[in-house]
């Protein structure tokens, strides 16, 4: 295999101020054109991960490649490379959809008159071109949800990282939403990088699976190869046995406890 | 400075204003403290104020009044981060493959823009309670309060980098902003106040963009306008300076 890597991770880790290490030494490589889910229980460090690879937070130690670009010298670059939709929402409600995707266009560097095209492409593909001059106010989640899969679509980034895109939606939605972005990455050959909750949409759309807990990396392989390694049946009976059966209360608590700290003495700067 | 950092300041500038204009509660909300003041202030304390020799009260004041609603409106605008980060807007703006001084520049002239639409205003108001001035007063007078509106909209974007929550902001901002504008010399004036008030008010930004105002607009002076150009031109830069390293420490 001489395929180009989309995204390469070395030996990543992120320790927090206070000692928290939510990422520790994670290693992997995302092929060009590949479909790739980032699985772990709440707590188990895959926003931090996701947060890292796209230029939000400073690794402590390790390597990262985004589209061949180093996000610690080149940020801008890996940032234009990346379509990112945030675990939660990140559109402006006081503006209409066009609007918001017209925001995104101008500060992403997509030149006007190119923009105006793909704006129109992107909204009709996501089924809310006749909503296009609406409040995003006035949308429900699954709408807001398409909406920004089409803004991070907007720049024709090389990546398309989806932190639970599907969280909170119902099936039709659900569905609605993997089968653009399945069509956008067997068309148009766009790498995708995904979490989720959802064993479903793993078992549907991935190429290959990373399971992380406790920051550290417990498996490694096609979804396949995952269930035959572990025994099971179905990839929630490997995703548990790997992970134990204790609802994560715990790591989950004292995650938010460090949050809710840092919220508190400012801990929004570095 | 590139086209995409003038692009990226224009987009962000522009959001702002259509963010204002499309909230007609808050263009006449905001109009309220800066009526209730002129005409209460104005009438009440104007016979005092005339037979204690400082001649017209509605002219000594006005000035003041504008510079207050500018100095509000635009701290205020600081507020907007904190919205926009607890919605998730910012992120938006931290990943984009532009620098963080842009996007601070074009958010705090935005701050400023709607803030010195909101002093503009209050100025028409000011002429039917009675104020005049010549029209080089008043157009000069915009440039003052744009000024000002720029100095204050950076202190706003100091606050909402700091700060993460909306009742903080709220309140530590009052905090400052009241002892401000009561000691900029908008209400009485300097030469007669006590030392003490005065030597506050030397130190108060304010005090440089009220004694401008008065000076374009009425021709009374307390500093000189060059004292008042050079200060004033000094906390602009020292404002946007420190708004803008704080908002590029901010992590989404």
């Amino acid at each position: 295999m001489h395929m180009p890597s989309a995204i390469s991770v070395k030996n990543l880790s992120k320790t927090f101020k206070g000692g928290f290490e939510a990422v520790k030494d994670v290693s992997f490589e995302v092929p060009k054109g590949s479909t790739f889910a980032f699985l772990g229980p709440n707590g188990a460090g895959k926003t931090t991960t996701i947060r890292m690879l796209t230029t939000l937070l400073a690794p402590t130690s390790g390597a990262i490649t985004i589209n061949g670009f180093d996000p610690a010298h080149d940020p801008h670059a890996v940032r234009k490379s990346c379509g990112i939709v945030f675990q939660d929402a990140s559109l402006d409600d006081d503006l209409s959809a066009y609007e918001n995707m017209s925001f995104h266009a101008g500060i992403f560097g997509v030149p006007k008159k190119e923009a105006k095209g793909r704006i129109e492409e992107l909204l009709k593909f996501v089924e809310l071109w006749d909503r296009k001059d609406d409040f995003v106010k006035n949308f429900s989640g699954g709408m807001k949800r398409r909406l920004e899969i089409a803004r991070g679509l907007l720049h024709t980034p090389a990546v398309l990282f989806l932190d639970e895109p599907t969280v909170g939606l119902d099936p039709q939605t659900r569905n609605h939403i993997w089968s653009y972005i399945k069509k956008l990455n067997t068309e148009k050959g766009l790498t995708v990088f995904f979490t989720t909750h959802y064993m479903d949409e793993v078992e549907r759309v991935a190429d290959h699976v990373v399971v992380i807990d406790h920051g550290g990396m417990v498996a490694s392989d096609t979804v396949q190869g995952i269930i035959s390694k572990n025994g099971g049946t179905t990839l929630e009976d490997a995703f548990i046995k790997l992970t134990g059966h204790d609802i994560r209360e715990e790591s989950v608590d004292a995650v938010d406890h460090l949050r809710s700290m840092r919220k508190m003495f400012g801990g929004n700067k570095k | 400075m590139n086209s995409t950092t003038l692009t990226t300041i224009y987009i962000l500038w522009l959001r702002q204003i259509k963010k204002y204009f499309r909230s007609k509660s808050r263009i006449i909300g905001s109009l309220g403290q800066p009526l209730l003041f002129l005409l209460v202030l104005g009438f009440g304390l104007g016979p005092i104020f005339q037979k204690g020799g400082g001649g017209d009260y509605i002219q000594f004041l006005s000035p003041g009044i504008i510079a207050m609603s500018i100095l509000f409106a635009s701290v205020f605008s600081g507020i907007e981060i904190i919205w926009d980060r607890r919605f998730g807007f910012l992120k938006e703006t931290l990943v984009a493959p532009v620098s963080r001084t842009a996007v601070m520049i074009g958010r705090t002239l935005g701050g400023a823009t709607t803030a010195f639409f909101q002093g503009s205003i209050v100025l028409l108001i000011t002429f039917c309670v009675g104020f005049h001035t010549t029209i080089i007063g008043a157009l000069l007078s915009l440039i003052v309060m744009f000024v000002i509106a720029v100095i204050f909209a950076g202190l706003g974007t100091i606050f909402g980098s700091l700060m993460q929550d909306i009742q903080g902001f709220g309140l530590i901002v009052n905090l400052l902003v009241m002892p401000l504008f009561f000691l900029a010399g908008a209400l009485f004036p300097l030469d007669t106040a006590p030392v003490a008030i005065r030597a506050v008010s030397d130190i108060n930004p304010l005090t440089y963009g009220v004694d401008a105002m008065r000076h374009v607009l009425t021709g009374v002076v307390h500093f000189s306008l060059w004292t008042d150009a050079f200060v004033l031109a000094g906390v602009v830069v020292l404002a946007i300076t420190v708004g803008a390293y704080l908002f590029s420490k901010i992590e989404a």
